[in-house]
């Protein structure tokens, strides 16, 4: 069962998960999720491979959907909304809730036109709305300097590195209020991920983030809280120095020390 | 133990390699050297012979004479029985075309080796290309004109201005007559037809009420009718005129066998000396046959001439198809793999769809003539044209209900091709786009379809090629031998998708097999068979380099 720290930060809650359930067909991926997810906070999901992570993570979003006869049971909560009301659009859900994927996804279009892509779709035309978009998401995620003078280029033809951050600028253009990000360093060598943690770090001052990744040293460089997850149940959440110094389940620290996966 | 040195060259597949290496090389040979064939047969026909002149042996020594080119020569293996005098080398014999087909009756001819005392090339020989009975060949003698005295070919400065001359004016007349005659006349009777139709729904609808406004109506009808008639009157006239001009000045030749013959000048197209022509002459003569080709219509039974209404119809009727097939097959290729839920009904439906593609293409001209001839095309003529019938409009083929009859053919195709290209868009750019806040079909339209687009362009390439190249299913749907008009022309509304049209493949077809003079015909279906192949080949060229541009833009990202 989770335990909640009794000193924990004051920032008020932006989702609450409650009694969240998920299943792919007859196979339940989630059981019974119980997270309070603080506002303008990094949100570490750490666990093993396979345990729900990106289940979790994607449900946020309702990026699961997608999945055919997919089901879930429970609530999830942003801004003391459920997302699953009926009233609720997937689509302004989708860009109140931004997302970055495990591998990088730029369009196959110029960088520019990857960073507008959203407002796009939004029937947002006027040219200098779109380039103050731009050049605003492209230095929040730190690449304005190295692609100011290629905005016209082809987005594929930059490195790894800077596609995952160009993804982010992709997803913090639409101004979401939270950023998911599924293992954004798991394809990256250490500097390129240094550079994302250190970006995370700043973003952090105006997005909540939920960050979902496979390497302890990341979860603990770069979240505030953690949760651990371990065959599809919420195993313990806390803050991240707490949970990784003084885990209060056996579980997790088996976890934590490297003593099982 | 003793280790097995030998290479195992079974299990290395070693003469797999080699045997599929033979099957792609036999493949490619085999196309290769068709190709060869057809150009090197489509190319000749336009290129200016020489032409011989053929002293045959005889008794007395007095053979006798042919003029012609040699077409070509070939060992009489095949007539050997004929033959006893002798049994070793074969035979050989000599193909001459002599054209002159109204006085000698045959153009072609064959003539043993062994028989040719002698040839030669004569430079005074003269070739006439005419408007009736293909070429004529033979040595100039005089020009004779009405009331004026006959130049001999000795004044030869005043002969060769004067034949010049004839010729070209002869043609402008011919150009003049065939102005009105087509175009003039052609329109006065369009627009007589749509009065005669108004008259006659103006006495339908009001024989029992005949208010006063239709009755002037009525008067006015007849009286433009009237002005009409009087032009259309004029025009004849003037025509006729121009036709009684056109008879006076001849030609005359002297014929291999010693015949005297006179030409109508009017009859004359073009002439030239082709013993006299330079490299650079023949050269030139050859880009000039090969445009005329082009660029004319055909003559006498399509056995001589050009063939731009085929060309042109065929080009018309491929676009068209072409506009229409994309989109439908895009739109349900989309549905199918985008929307539908995929199950064994899909699964069904696309196992159908490939299978479409394999149903002969006679079988989708009998299901155009039966559901777009004669339902979709009866029902609008009995809606919108009741006042034509029984003439049919759209109730008989036409290079509409062709052109949807192929799209429905080569549909299958662009199916296929597009669904592929959807699904070669990765899943993970998919979530990219809907975890934007994309909509579906905005995510189809923003970056699934732009990123297919060289796939779905691979398609319309197939597609093309396939309808271009089909003839069956167009004899029954709208292609005909000979059509009087192109499909898009000057007269309102200028794009006539009601008309019947010409086809280079049917063009094709009705030579070879239907043309009275084969023998004649072979060249030209050489020709054409060369066009029709080049024209798919710049369809599919024209499309190609489009794709490669989209390619470039879809991996550079500039769209
Ligand atoms: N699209 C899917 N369809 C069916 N089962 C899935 C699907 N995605 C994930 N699963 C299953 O759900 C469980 C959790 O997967 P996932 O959330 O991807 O784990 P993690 O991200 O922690 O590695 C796994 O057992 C996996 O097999
Ligand atoms: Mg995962």
């Amino acid at each position: 069962m989770p335990v909640e720290n009794s000193n924990q930060k004051l920032n008020p809650t932006i989702i609450q998960i409650e009694n969240f359930s998920f299943f792919y067909g007859k196979n339940q991926a989630l059981f019974d999720i119980d997270l309070s997810i603080p506002e303008k906070e990094v949100t570490a999901l750490i666990g093993p491979s396979g345990c729900g992570k990106s289940t979790l993570l994607r449900s946020i979003n309702r990026m699961n959907d997608l999945v055919d006869e997919s089901n879930h049971r429970g609530r999830i909560l942003i801004q003391d909304q459920d997302i699953h009301d009926t009233q609720l659009e997937v689509i302004s859900l989708r860009k109140r809730v931004g997302m970055v994927f495990q591998k990088s996804n730029p369009f196959p279009k110029s960088i520019y036109e990857n960073v507008v892509f959203g407002l796009r779709i939004a029937g947002k035309t006027n040219k200098n709305d779109l380039d103050e978009v731009v050049e605003r998401s492209l230095k929040a995620s730190a690449l304005w300097d190295e692609v100011k003078d290629r905005l016209k280029d082809s987005a594929l033809g930059l490195s790894g590195g800077q596609m995952q951050r160009l993804c982010i600028a992709r997803a913090i253009a639409n101004q979401p209020e939270v950023l998911l990000m599924d293992e954004p360093c798991s394809a990256l060598d250490p500097v390129a991920t240094a550079k994302i943690e250190s970006l995370i770090h700043e973003l952090k001052k105006n997005y909540t983030i939920v960050i979902v990744t496979h390497n302890m040293q990341q979860a603990s460089r770069v979240s505030d809280r953690t949760a651990f997850l371990y065959m599809g149940k919420l195993i313990e959440y806390d803050e991240t120095e707490t949970l990784f110094t003084n885990p209060k389940q056996q579980q997790t620290e088996d976890y934590i020390t490297g003593r099982f996966g | 133990m003793r280790l097995k040195k030998q290479k195992n060259s079974q299990a290395s597949g070693e003469p797999m390699v080699w045997m599929t290496a033979m099957g792609l090389s036999m493949g490619v040979l085999m196309i290769l050297g068709l190709l060869a064939l057809i150009f090197y047969k489509g190319l000749e026909v336009f290129w200016p012979k020489h032409v011989a002149e053929i002293h045959l042996k005889s008794e007395d020594g007095n053979g006798e004479r042919l003029l012609g080119e040699i077409i070509l020569q070939r060992d009489r293996s095949s007539h050997k029985s004929s033959n006893e005098n002798d049994e070793g080398s074969p035979l050989r014999e000599t193909q001459i075309f002599m054209g002159n087909k109204e006085v000698l009756g045959q153009a072609f001819r064959f003539v043993e080796q062994d028989k040719i005392k002698k040839t030669s090339y004569p430079e005074s020989v003269i070739k006439l290309e005419r408007r009736e009975y293909g070429n004529a060949m033979g040595f100039p003698q005089a020009i004779y004109q009405a009331d004026q005295e006959l130049i001999p070919l000795k004044k030869t400065e005043l002969f060769e201005k004067t034949l010049h001359q004839l010729v070209k004016t002869y043609n402008a007349r011919w150009e003049e007559i065939r102005h009105i005659e087509k175009d003039q006349i052609g329109k006065i009777n369009y627009e007589m037809e749509e009065l005669e139709l108004e008259k006659k729904q103006l006495e339908e609808q009001n024989t029992a009420a005949k208010n006063a406004q239709a009755k002037n109506r009525l008067q006015e009808l007849e009286s433009s009718q009237k002005t009409l008639q009087e032009k259309y009157q004029k025009l004849a006239d003037q025509a006729k005129k121009l036709r009684e001009a056109q008879q006076g000045a001849q030609l005359e030749i002297l014929l291999a066998n010693g015949q005297s013959h006179k030409i109508e000048v009017s009859q004359i197209l073009e002439y030239y000396y082709p013993n006299q022509l330079s490299t650079w002459g023949r050269v030139g003569m050859f880009f000039h046959k090969i445009w005329l080709f082009l660029s004319q219509e055909p003559r006498e039974a399509n056995t001589e001439g050009g063939v731009f209404p085929a060309f042109f119809g065929t080009l018309v009727m491929t676009l068209l198809m072409t506009i229409v097939v994309v989109p439908f097959g895009v739109m349900a290729a989309i549905y199918l793999k985008e929307y539908a839920k995929q199950g064994p009904l899909v699964r069904t439906v696309r196992i159908a769809v490939n299978n479409l593609a394999g149903v002969p293409s006679i079988v989708f001209g009998v299901f155009g003539m039966g559901f777009f001839v004669y339902m979709v095309g009866g029902t609008i003529d009995q809606l919108f044209f009741s006042n034509k019938l029984p003439t049919p409009t759209f109730g008989t083929g036409g290079l509409l209900w062709a052109s949807l009859t192929l799209a429905l053919m080569t549909v299958p195709v662009v199916i296929v091709a597009t669904e592929e290209a959807l699904g070669a868009v990765s899943q993970n750019i998919r979530e990219g786009a809907l975890g934007c806040g994309a909509s579906k079909w905005q995510m189809i339209q923003k970056i699934i379809l732009p990123a297919s687009a060289p796939g779905i362009l691979t398609g319309a390439i197939l597609a093309m090629a396939r309808g271009a190249g089909e003839v069956a299913p167009l004899m029954l749907v709208g292609v005909v031998k000979l059509a009087p008009t192109l499909p898009i022309n000057s007269t309102f509304p200028y794009i006539h998708l009601d008309q019947k049209f010409m086809h280079l493949g049917f063009h094709i077809y009705d030579l070879g097999f239907q043309s009275p003079d084969s023998e004649a015909a072979k060249p030209i279906v050489f020709a054409t068979t060369l066009l029709l192949i080049l024209l798919v080949l710049v369809l599919n060229l024209g499309a190609i380099i489009l794709r490669e541009r989209l390619r470039k833009k879809y991996a550079s990202g500039k769209f």
